[in-house]
């Protein structure tokens, strides 16, 4: 009854979940059906005109996603969130709501490999035009503003170079523009940065890396800040006009700040299916529950082997933002003051066959194409995640040929940095 | 009092003391939000009474509609206002001349009228502006959490079976309001706007 505000770790641990009504089971049943019996045809009618709260259908709700779903929205201070099959079907899933063919949206060149190919290429079939920034040079996005711009991209610590973007200036020339700011906070996670805070209108998660975090299990999530007026101008008829699908119903007018988290739901993945299975949904929420004591363990333990790489003989540079010589320091420090994750990339003397012969004679470290496991990871990402990408691309994305990228676990960081030192001697 | 946010304790006590409930724009066609607010409000226990002077003579889902608040001829508890701001003072106007007055005048998702409420406030009815009984009983029974919306609410206690005509527990802890921070600072930023410009 008071109102009290919990603190993170709380919510980590409760925000969704409640005893199970009919069973009284504390953790999180996982409900593996596809589909609810309806209580009478009027009850059906109304749970399919979205009148009415509760299941139809796997693709569309279920309870123990459900749970997933307002976790993560509360740990993000986000009004609603939908979780989906993976982080692209979460990103294609969100576009789907704000771009009609011909429209443009405005993304940082530095992301994860996966993302600039699904939107220079998967996104181009439909109409869907990126134009890239730089999140270097600020300005490069508001230069890029056109009519046509919905909505601006950004990752809050970049894959996979560990850089850290100005969320707030960028915020800036979206609100200016008029469009949301879309923030995937896949590698901080709303631990170490919470972009909502720092003016996100949506935020995106691939809950397969540091979320789940246990390299169990593929999800994805959209989280709506409800923060973003939908109706201004007509921009975006999805939320703003009479949906005839489902009965002319005004989706803005009828949700309000959820609104967009419900298009979502009802419209992109009803009718695109990337639906989440309710086990991944489990397992992701159990691995949520201990996400801080996680976070703040990878955190240390990157910091303390960026650190120790740093002054090895054989290394060229490390780029990692929680070191203070790092030209993202600063940034790292005003919105990750906990610590600056655990992805990063160091470059190595010998170049690109000094990386391949570390990469092949690590012994703890696993040498594939994923982040955020308890599992301490690398890959060498332009034969990898980044090949697909040209030279130029690769380079500026921060996937150069002599680039190696870490995702330090959970272990003792003494065995990790052992390992470094043994494969960098071998 | 501060209507860019409410406290969870507010809303609260609201929807757990109202019985009788007039809903002002209650609208016959089944996709309209009045309409199927107002069932579930009726399903939710609460005596609902639909006004809509192009309705006399018919009822929805049973009940007949009434033309204005004046011709309810019975106490009600609360007005749900289910028209556009520019509609909202005459039928504050009329509210205010009930006897009974109605404890609370509560104004649908996206209807704000200051001057209204201050009117209201000033005779002593509580005011809720630009929420939605649905969602917030919804939200602080946590039914509303099925559609992935933070309820803002926490529990340990088994949650309740939500059948036809019940009472669901709205007494969840609460977690410091009804809206998260960032939707809470864009409605002020967004009212001032408003403010500003008028």
């Amino acid at each position: 009854m008071n109102d009290r505000i919990p603190g993170f770790g709380t919510l980590a641990v409760h925000a969704g979940a409640q005893p199970d009504p009919t069973t009284g089971a504390r953790a999180t049943p996982i409900y593996q059906t596809t589909s609810f019996v309806f209580n009478d045809a009027d009850h059906a009618a109304s749970l399919f005109g979205l009148q009415s709260f509760g299941n139809i259908y796997t693709r569309i709700t279920n309870p123990t996603t459900a749970v997933l779903e307002e976790r993560v929205a509360a740990l993000e201070g986000g009004t609603a969130a939908l979780a989906v099959a993976s982080g692209h079907a979460a990103q294609l899933v969100v576009f789907q709501q704000l771009l009609q063919p011909g429209d443009e949206f405005i993304a940082s060149r530095k992301l994860y490999g996966g993302s600039i190919n699904q939107f220079s290429h998967a996104f181009k079939s439909f109409g869907w035009n990126v134009v890239w920034a730089d999140p270097d040079d600020v300005p490069s996005f508001e230069r890029a503003v056109t009519d046509k711009t919905k909505a601006i991209f950004i990752e809050s610590i970049a894959n996979p170079a560990g850089s850290i973007t100005d969320i707030e200036a960028v915020a800036a020339v979206a609100r200016k523009a008029g469009v949301p700011l879309i923030v995937d906070n896949t590698l901080a996670t709303p631990y170490l940065i919470k972009p909502i805070d720092h003016g996100a209108d949506i935020v995106v998660h691939s809950l397969t890396k540091f979320l789940g975090g246990h390299g169990n299990s593929l999800g994805g999530i959209i989280v709506d800040a409800g923060t973003f007026d939908w109706s201004k101008g007509n921009k975006y008829p999805v939320l703003s006009e009479p949906r005839p699908e489902y009965h002319g119903i005004k989706l803005q007018e009828t949700f309000g700040n959820f609104a967009f988290a419900i298009a979502c739901r009802v419209l992109g993945l009803r009718d695109l299916g990337p639906a989440l299975s309710p086990f991944n949904a489990f397992l992701i929420q159990t691995g949520i529950e201990t996400l801080p004591l996680r976070m703040q363990r990878h955190s240390d333990n990157a910091k303390a082997v960026a650190e120790w790489l740093s002054a090895h003989p054989k290394v060229a540079a490390v780029n990692y933002s929680g070191l203070s010589d790092n030209r993202y320091h600063t940034l790292a420090r005003k919105y990750a003051p906990k610590g600056a994750g655990a992805v990063f990339t160091f470059s190595l003397k010998g170049g690109y066959d000094a990386g391949v012969s570390l990469v092949s004679n690590l012994k703890l470290f696993s040498h594939l194409a994923n982040v955020g496991d308890t599992r301490s990871l690398v890959i060498h990402p332009a034969s990898t995640t980044h090949s697909q990408l040209d030279d130029e691309a690769k380079t500026r994305s921060g996937a150069g040929p002599d680039v190696v990228r870490l995702s330090v676990g959970i272990e003792d960081k003494e065995d990790l940095i052992a390992d470094l030192e043994q494969a960098l001697n071998a | 009092m501060n209507h860019d946010s409410y406290n969870d304790a507010y809303i609260r006590e609201i929807l757990n003391t109202v019985k009788t409930v007039a809903m002002v724009g209650a609208s016959p066609q089944n996709v309209r939000p009045s309409y199927f607010v107002f069932k579930y409000l009726a399903e939710r226990g609460y005596d609902m009474i639909p006004i809509n002077p192009g309705q006399v003579g018919k009822s929805l889902l049973g009940k007949p509609f009434v033309a204005s608040l004046q011709e309810i001829g019975r106490p009600v508890d609360m007005i749900d206002i289910f028209r556009s701001a520019e509609h909202v003072m005459p039928i504050v106007d009329i509210a205010l001349t009930l006897d009974p007055l109605p404890k609370v005048v509560w104004m649908q998702l996206g209807v704000r009228h200051d001057e209204a409420a201050a009117k209201l406030e000033a005779a002593g009815i509580k005011v809720v502006m630009n929420r939605c009984p649905k969602i917030e009983y919804g939200r602080l029974s946590s039914e509303i959490q099925w559609m992935g919306v933070n309820s803002r609410t926490l529990s340990s206690k088994r949650a309740p079976i939500p059948t036809q005509g019940m009472r669901l527990s709205l007494n969840r802890s609460s977690l410091g309001g009804g809206s998260t921070a960032a939707a809470d600072r864009v409605a002020q930023q967004n009212n001032k706007d408003k403010n500003d410009t008028a």
